[in-house]
């Protein structure tokens, strides 16, 4: 996993609540065993009319020109639904290295990490203060100091995350690699009497 | 102070706490299916290891299988490849499968519990998150993403967070033609689709302690459209009954000392709950759902819900445009194209005696497709011995074969775009059923009713018939 530090982007606003992982990869677009090439169904079903690739429906962020970047930017309880990570999959391939919300999904936020993608919780007024600005905006996400900023604004909110998450982000660790290295530990505590 | 049901089961399964971080928790069960797992074997060979506990994984095939002529070759060139390539891993892995064809064949959450794999105090995960469904026999059970079902096949264990904990009690007596289904759909209805949303949730009360085995695996199984990590219910002679005698169940010897550690899984009377709710199981009414998320719904007879104030009406405008509602109407006598009756939520042995039960003599309406897909291969046989199968014949109902369905539309059962579908199933986002389809969430009773009718009718009314019919007769 590559590490994340500082994403410094302008972003993509999605102002609906409870947006469930259906909509962001239908379950049609599961059938592949492999991790790749998700992010050109991302949002399917929004994106473009009557399950047409060629038809992207005007309205719909993702085909605004005006908008473009590495941040997602969403209304609360996001990744809601199905625990398919083809979701963060999907967002990754696309190009987004973050999601900003007021509130996510469990098994969304822990999918999203898995893979590098950065959920960002913000409270509900910082998060109607970036969908306040225009198009142009960049956003600034710094991982280390755990704040998110719009320097057009001088605004800043910092967020949470837990300090083991945040060491493999930044430097690319993955569970697995440390789960391995609880191996002895393990069977140990398999031999215990429960 | 007291533990709750969560914590017992919780602190025996924490291998370490990663100070500031999440706790390594051993996992028994680990149950596998052919949509999320590929990428996680995938995963396991680019390290070069293999399956550390593979005798504690299940595999069966059930999100992606067609629910018609399962005995030829899957038509579809990516499900066909999708299912072999779980035979392929599972085999190398010697992990056991119940694939297309097996007898214990069906959708894993079904299969988990009729098996006697799923059991009391343990800690059970899967890459689906309707894994909650097997917190109904008191244990902590829940959906995972591929990149963690990786984890569980490296090392048997996961990295998680303890969550908060929520009791949801429901007191009192169900009334005639509501059944759990019902419940679960109100409590969402009570509390939002994100209502429990970083919450274990123990189910508790006198109307949850009625209710039988898969009653409350209905329950369980949509504590996850309120966003709970989990959902549970503390075993109980309901519980160990139904595990007696099953296929993996502790058995000989074995049953008594099983029996008395699950015994000891409930939550003391002094545990400590971070949020509780109480609800009356006289307030419940047949439910159905108007909306795109499982928390819109409302009693069948009432009316749908005007927003309450502009953030609401953002969010109910978008809802009630895709399903061709209008806001204050009645769902009552609107027309419907599909009744589906199946997936994880409804679809077992219980549902089917219900709904044949109540078509006994009748037919489906005209212009309605009525899909009876059952949960299991065991489902499925039973069903046939008891002649349910006749019965859906008479009234017109398609029984099919086991699997997920129509219920996520990853098949070729799909309900059509803009045509409405009562479904049994747990959800109703947008495009769910197949893009554009519109999904109404129900009881299998009130899947049933509209089945009979062709449009959505309040079960109640068609219950009372058969009483005064019955009398008349009498």
């Amino acid at each position: 996993m590559n590490p994340v530090k500082i994403i410094q982007s302008r972003f993509v606003p999605l102002p609906a609540e409870n947006v469930d992982t259906d909509q962001i990869i239908p379950a049609r677009f599961l059938k592949a065993t492999t991790r790749d090439g998700f992010g050109k169904n991302l949002f399917r079903d929004w994106r473009y009319e009557n399950n047409d690739d060629t038809k992207p429906k005007a309205g719909f962020p993702l085909n605004n020109p005006a908008y473009s970047g590495e941040i997602l930017v969403a209304g609360k309880n996001f990744g809601c639904g199905s625990s398919r990570e083809h979701a963060a999959w999907a967002l990754q391939d696309y190009g987004f290295k973050a999601v900003v919300s007021s509130f996510y999904a469990d098994i969304f936020r822990n999918n999203a990490l898995n893979n590098g993608v950065l959920p960002v919780q913000v409270s509900d007024a910082f998060l109607q203060e970036i969908f306040a600005q225009g198009a142009d905006t960049e956003l600034v996400i710094d991982l280390e100091a755990q704040t998110i900023s719009i320097p057009a604004t001088g605004k800043s909110e910092s967020f949470d995350i837990n300090s083991y998450k945040k060491t493999c982000l930044l430097n690319g660790y993955d569970d697995i690699d440390y789960l391995l290295s609880m191996l002895p530990e393990v069977e140990a505590f398999e031999k215990q009497p429960r | 102070m007291g533990k709750t049901l969560f914590e017992k089961i919780w602190e025996h399964h924490v291998v370490k706490e990663i100070p500031g971080g999440p706790a390594v928790l051993y996992i028994d069960r680990h149950f596998i299916h052919e949509v999320t797992s590929p990428q996680a074997f995938t995963g396991l060979q680019k390290r070069g290891i293999p399956v550390f506990r593979p005798a504690q994984t299940i595999a069966t095939a059930d999100h992606n299988v067609p629910t018609l002529n399962q005995h030829l070759p899957i038509k579809e060139e990516l499900s066909r490849l999708q299912v072999e390539v779980l035979h392929t891993n599972c085999a190398a892995q010697g992990i056991a499968l119940y694939g297309l064809g097996h007898p214990f064949q069906g959708i894993v959450h079904v299969i988990g519990p009729e098996l006697g794999v799923t059991q009391p105090g343990m800690t059970i995960v899967c890459g689906d998150s309707h894994t909650s469904t097997h917190g109904a026999f008191g244990s902590i059970a829940f959906g995972i993403g591929t990149s963690e079902v990786e984890m569980v096949f490296a090392s048997q264990c996961l990295l998680q967070s303890k969550p908060k904990l929520m009791r949801i009690s429901v007191d009192g007596e169900l009334s005639e033609g509501v059944s759990s289904k019902d419940i679960v759909l109100y409590i969402l209805s009570q509390i939002t689709a994100a209502g429990a949303t970083g919450y274990a949730v123990e189910f508790a009360g006198s109307a949850i302690r009625s209710l039988s085995m898969e009653a409350r695996m209905t329950i369980c199984n949509m504590s996850i459209e309120m966003g709970a990590r989990c959902g549970m219910i503390a075993p109980d002679e309901t519980t160990f009954s139904y595990i007696k005698g099953r296929q993996f169940a502790p058995g000989g010897e074995a049953w008594e000392p099983a029996l008395a550690k699950w015994k000891k899984l409930f939550s003391d009377d002094d545990a400590a709950f971070d949020k509780e709710y109480t609800f009356r199981a006289e307030d419940i009414e047949p439910m159905i759902t108007w909306g795109t998320n499982p928390g819109m719904g409302i009693a069948v007879n009432a009316p749908i819900p005007v927003p309450n104030g502009t953030e609401e009406k953002t969010a109910f405008e978008k809802s009630l445009a895709y399903m061709g509602f209008e806001a204050g109407e009645s769902l009552l006598g609107k027309k419907v194209d599909y009744v589906f009756i199946g997936s994880c939520t409804n679809s077992r042995l219980e549902d089917l005696r219900l709904v044949a039960e109540f078509v006994k003599g009748k037919k489906k309406a005209d212009g309605v497709e009525v899909w009876i897909v059952p949960g299991s291969r065991k489902v499925e046989a039973q069903a046939r011995a008891e002649g349910i199968d006749k019965i859906f014949e008479k009234a017109g109902f398609q029984l099919r074969q086991p699997g997920c369905s129509a219920c996520l539309g990853m098949n070729e059962d799909k309900i059509p775009a803009g045509k409405y579908c009562v479904s049994t199933s747990n959800r109703n986002f947008e495009g769910r059923q197949g893009a554009g389809a519109r999904t109404l969430l129900a009881s299998p009773l009130t899947a049933a009713a509209a089945a009979v009718t062709g449009v959505i009718t309040d079960v109640r009314t068609l219950l009372t018939q058969k009483t005064e019919t019955a009398e008349a007769f009498a």
